[in-house]
């Protein structure tokens, strides 16, 4: 039974402390806690714009403003879930910026149920990684996400990618506990769907 | 247990939160539908291939500068 959740424990974590001393003017605390988190801000910033440029701007401004506004922090939440929700916020009105996008607001609901219902169903043999190198295989990764609308990118990018939990999903987006499974479920089949047209077995399907 | 029905439990059962008896049809319905089975499989992949490869690169030299260069805003804001 495979449990993709992330262990909930009672410890204080690392930060707590680091995030008082930050508050007391502490830069050296402020910049570990860069060094730790400065690549999953990237990378969700990477992700929900699909823009690198942005993300490098996003992951300067999302420190910038977390460091700016630490005293609003008040503990209730994890740092980093704090911090990821700056970074999607930043994210998201940088997306509405480029108006790229019709959905960039993860409280509008994405009303298509287009590959939210399974249609292939091959089987991935023999298995992607022995199939595809690896930057060939990230560019199919890449793709595919690309693809995904921005507020089902979002949910897959914290929940999947970046591991954090339902509910702190939830938290960071400012959506329910059920929006958050609902565009979760949609996003990882519609990414399934993508997928399976480059990793299907070959004659193994309904489909040519 | 038909598909629409399991396809609603997917999200719980991946995440390891479902309760005993729904676990139970989902594994019986996988048994008997091989088309759910492989939507489970392929999912299942989905996620993992995702969670196993950094599909974006983050280089020293990015990493460098932009620590710097958030630093440098931090120490200059306050």
């Amino acid at each position: 039974m495979p449990a993709i959740q992330s262990p909930v424990t009672d410890e204080v974590h690392p930060d707590v402390a680091l995030v008082e001393r930050a508050k007391r003017g502490d830069t050296a605390a402020f910049e570990q806690l860069v060094r730790q988190y400065e690549r999953q801000i990237f990378r969700v910033a990477q992700h929900i714009t699909q823009n690198r440029e942005d993300a490098e701007d996003i992951t300067q401004d999302a420190f910038l403003k977390a460091y700016e506004k630490l005293d609003q922090f008040q503990g209730n939440s994890k740092f980093s879930t704090w911090l990821v929700r700056i970074a999607v916020n930043e994210s998201l009105m940088r997306l509405r910026k480029r108006k790229t996008s019709k959905t960039v607001s993860m409280d509008q609901d994405v009303q298509t149920e287009d590959g939210s219902i399974p249609r292939d169903f091959a089987e991935w043999r023999p298995n992607p990684e022995q199939n595809y190198g690896q930057s060939e295989l990230a560019e199919i990764l890449r793709k595919a996400i690309q693809g995904l609308p921005p507020g089902f990118r979002t949910v897959f990018t914290l929940r999947d990618v970046e591991n954090l939990s339902t509910e702190e999903t939830a938290e960071a987006l400012g959506l329910s506990v059920p929006a958050v499974k609902s565009r979760l479920l949609r996003a990882r089949l519609q990414l399934r769907e993508r997928l399976s047209r480059h990793f299907r077995q070959k004659n193994g399907g309904p489909k040519p | 247990m038909n598909c629409t029905d399991f396809l609603a439990q997917l999200t719980d059962y991946f995440d390891g939160q479902i309760d005993h008896e729904l676990l139970a049809q989902v594994q019986a319905h996988v048994r008997e539908c091989h088309h759910c089975e492989v939507v489970l499989d392929t999912t299942r992949q989905t996620i993992s291939i995702y969670r196993e490869h950094e599909i974006y690169e983050f280089p020293a030299e990015l990493r460098e500068r932009l620590h710097a260069a958030i630093m440098a805003k931090c120490r200059g804001c306050c």
